[in-house]
């Protein structure tokens, strides 16, 4: 029965049902009859943890069902070393800073961010795109223009494209400072953690479509964790429960794909492609998570003419999280966003303590902007 | 005018600024108050005279749908009207950078003379600046309204009460996403216009009509989320939404999925909240809706009975969440 509702999802990918009070309602329902015991399921994915809050698909989550956000934010999880990096940066004369819009108010080393760097006179851009870092460069031609490169496998393909065009054009004014991270050795070192309360994972719909579903076997056949690959409407995300939970209860762990119309198991082999042509596995700094072998992506040889870490000697100092910040913890999944005593009190969207209350996609954001009893 | 750009001689008091004031701003808004050239005017209104006042900075000056001297016209009209007031006067006050093309000013002074032509208000005091290139960004406006109150007593946030029904007179998030996009060059074309518009002659007509009407707000800055969150700390209610009654245009929420923003958060410049007893709901709507600027109302949802002052969206699906005030500026997310 379930296979067929998928199907149909997939075959009249009817966003409008997926919406459907009546039917997500149905779904939750089904969800509740099939739960015999108490649930814990990880999302690793920005999208999934607005979807599941703003939709208000928390407040019908069957009793015994518990969520929780990992490290699928990539402003949560980049290390404050970085933020102390991309800081130096936007101090140093002449450059000019191009960043998506939501690392602007990460605090670094003594709450310092690129949004107060900004107002002492730092030059800090706003880009949509990473192509438009590189107008950016080509019309500022006296300036220093540095993309700060932050996300992951969804992110890291047009990026990677972004730094082929620079490398054809000979731009000598830009560069790219990568903290692009991979989902799969994330994943791979939360359910490697002694005492990991997980008992399946929501995969990212979005980095699934890059990278298909073969990079999570894994986590089915070496530790016993079942997961679906799920997409970011509420029917979906119910539709995706669903099968874990089935998994779950039979115990026969695998590797689910609910969002099939997105999703295929190769991934897109030309996003592969560019991302490995101008990108390298290399170990990677998370906040929370600390190294995790070959989790990052840095730029390969033939671009070191336009990688900023070269060109630019950073000192990367002061990436320890701020005295009380618990996101290290929230991003494991192993508190949650109310049980750390700066939540709604010294660290909110205003005035955040930590990253995972700045980006709108992280966890302690979201509880706070949406939980009715977060507060 | 022979020069082509403002220069600081257009600020001096002196000739230059006697002919600015004569073939710009008295040939697009000249009337008996500002004619005269005195130092100041005389006016008179109601027993209750409502005020206003509000500046206006925006980014880019014309953006599809207005300009920096319509939504100076605009803005601090409605803001007078939602007292509950009908607006007669208004003064303007323009900070103007050195260097600012003498074009472009007088289109917007033209704009604003047709803005407070439609809004039936006249322009009775007004006074330029001109400072040094780099101590304004192009162009500032300050404009302050009075207006006759056409109730016994203002209408305050505060006075929502359990049970009333709360409406919204059309679609949500216009101007901020037109102005957004217009100021970034966004690569795709978004049709969006703002809506930025009077009201006062849609206000008059709703409290001719429906004078049990209990609060009036524009949602202007922070959006729909923002002034219904004041309204529900002010009056100390939560204030219940149904998500799926909100109007918002298909390509305003495509847009904002796309680039991460909220269209409750974003600003309007048309729009107002109502809030009314539950009983002469129904009428109020009717009366927004007989009006082109009302012409997509809505009732959006209701003040419950617990006094937390929350404001709580019903979602689609049937789930319940927070609606928070905005916090700083939405910043678009990595996508």
């Amino acid at each position: 029965m379930l296979q067929n509702m998928t199907e149909k999802n997939n075959k009249a990918a009817d966003l409008r049902e997926l919406r459907d009070p009546d039917f997500c309602r149905g779904l939750a329902r089904k969800l509740q009859e099939m739960l015999d015991r108490d649930v814990r399921f990880m999302e690793v994915c920005g999208t999934h943890t607005m979807s599941i809050f703003g939709s208000g698909l928390r407040s019908l989550m069957p009793r015994g069902l518990h969520h929780v956000s990992g490290p699928g934010c990539p402003v949560c999880v980049t290390h404050g070393s970085d933020i102390a990096a991309f800081l130096e940066l936007a101090q140093t004369p002449g450059v000019m800073l191009a960043s998506f819009g939501d690392m602007l108010r990460v605090p670094g080393p003594r709450g310092k961010s690129l949004k107060t760097a900004q107002a002492e006179g730092a030059s800090v851009r706003i880009c949509y795109s990473p192509f438009e870092a590189v107008q950016l460069a080509e019309s500022n031609p006296d300036r220093e223009v540095v993309f700060l490169g932050v996300g992951f496998e969804t992110t890291a393909p047009a990026v990677a494209a972004t730094m082929e065009m620079a490398h054809g054009k000979s731009l000598a004014n830009f560069s790219l400072y990568s903290c692009h991270k991979l989902i799969p050795p994330a994943l791979e070192a939360l359910a490697g953690k002694p005492g990991i309360r997980v008992d399946g994972f929501l995969l990212p719909g979005h980095v699934s479509s890059i990278i298909g579903t073969e990079p999570y076997r894994f986590l089915a056949r070496d530790y016993g964790i079942p997961a679906v690959v799920g997409g970011f409407e509420p029917g979906d995300i119910l539709q995706a429960l669903l099968l874990l939970v089935r998994r779950i209860k039979s115990a026969e762990p695998g590797v689910d794909n609910e969002y099939s119309r997105a999703v295929k198991p190769e991934g897109n082999p030309r996003a592969q492609e560019v991302m490995h042509r101008v990108f390298e596995p290399r170990d990677a700094l998370w906040r929370g998570l600390g190294t995790i072998p070959s989790s990052g992506l840095g730029l390969r040889e033939e671009y070191a003419a336009l990688d900023a870490e070269r060109r630019f000697s950073l000192s990367r100092t002061g990436g320890e999280d701020p005295p009380g910040c618990r996101c290290g913890e929230v991003l494991q999944g192993a508190i949650s966003p109310g049980e750390c005593p700066l939540f709604g009190r010294t660290c909110t969207p205003s005035s955040p303590v930590g990253p995972c209350m700045v980006s709108s996609e992280g966890s302690c954001a979201a509880s706070y902007h949406y939980d009715v009893d977060a507060l | 005018m022979s020069e082509e750009r403002i220069l600081l001689d257009h600020g001096s008091g002196g000739l230059a600024s006697h002919r600015l004031v004569s073939e710009v701003f008295l040939r697009h808004m000249g009337n008996e108050f500002l004619n005269g050239l005195d130092d100041a005017a005389c006016v008179a209104t109601g027993p209750l005279t409502a005020v206003s006042t509000d500046t206006f900075t925006v980014d880019p000056l014309f953006f599809p749908g207005g300009d920096i001297g319509s939504l100076a016209v605009h803005g601090t009209v409605n803001d007078v009207a939602m007292l509950g007031a009908r607006p007669r006067y208004l003064t303007c006050g323009f900070i103007i950078e050195e260097g600012f093309a003498l074009g472009d000013l007088e289109r917007i002074v033209a704009s604003m003379a047709r803005a407070a032509k439609e809004a039936g208000v006249h322009v009775v005091a007004g006074d330029t600046k001109v400072v040094t290139r780099g101590a304004a960004d192009k162009l500032f406006i300050n404009t302050t309204g009075l207006g006759e109150l056409l109730l016994d007593a203002p209408l305050s946030g505060s006075g929502a009460e359990e049970g009333d029904a709360v409406l919204v007179s059309g679609n949500l998030g216009d101007h901020g996403l037109a102005v957004f996009a217009a100021r970034e060059g966004l690569s795709f074309r978004t049709p969006v216009q703002s809506d930025s518009a009077c009201l006062n002659h849609m206000v008059a007509d709703l409290l001719r009509n429906v004078p049990q009407v209990r609060v009036l707000r524009d949602p202007t800055r922070g959006g729909l989320a923002t002034t219904l969150n004041e309204i529900a700390g002010q009056s100390g209610r939560d204030i219940l939404l149904r998500e799926a009654d909100l109007p918002i245009d298909p390509e305003v929420r495509e847009s904002c999925s796309f680039l991460g923003l909220d269209p409750l958060y974003l600003a309007n410049e048309g729009k107002l909240i109502c809030v009314v007893p539950s009983s002469r709901a129904e009428e109020a709507l009717g009366i927004l809706k007989r009006h082109e600027v009302g012409g997509n109302a809505a009732s959006i949802g209701e003040v419950g009975d617990s006094s937390r002052g929350r404001v709580i969206l019903e979602t689609g699906i049937g789930g319940r969440r927070m609606l928070q005030m905005l916090e700083g500026e939405q910043l678009p997310r990595i996508c």
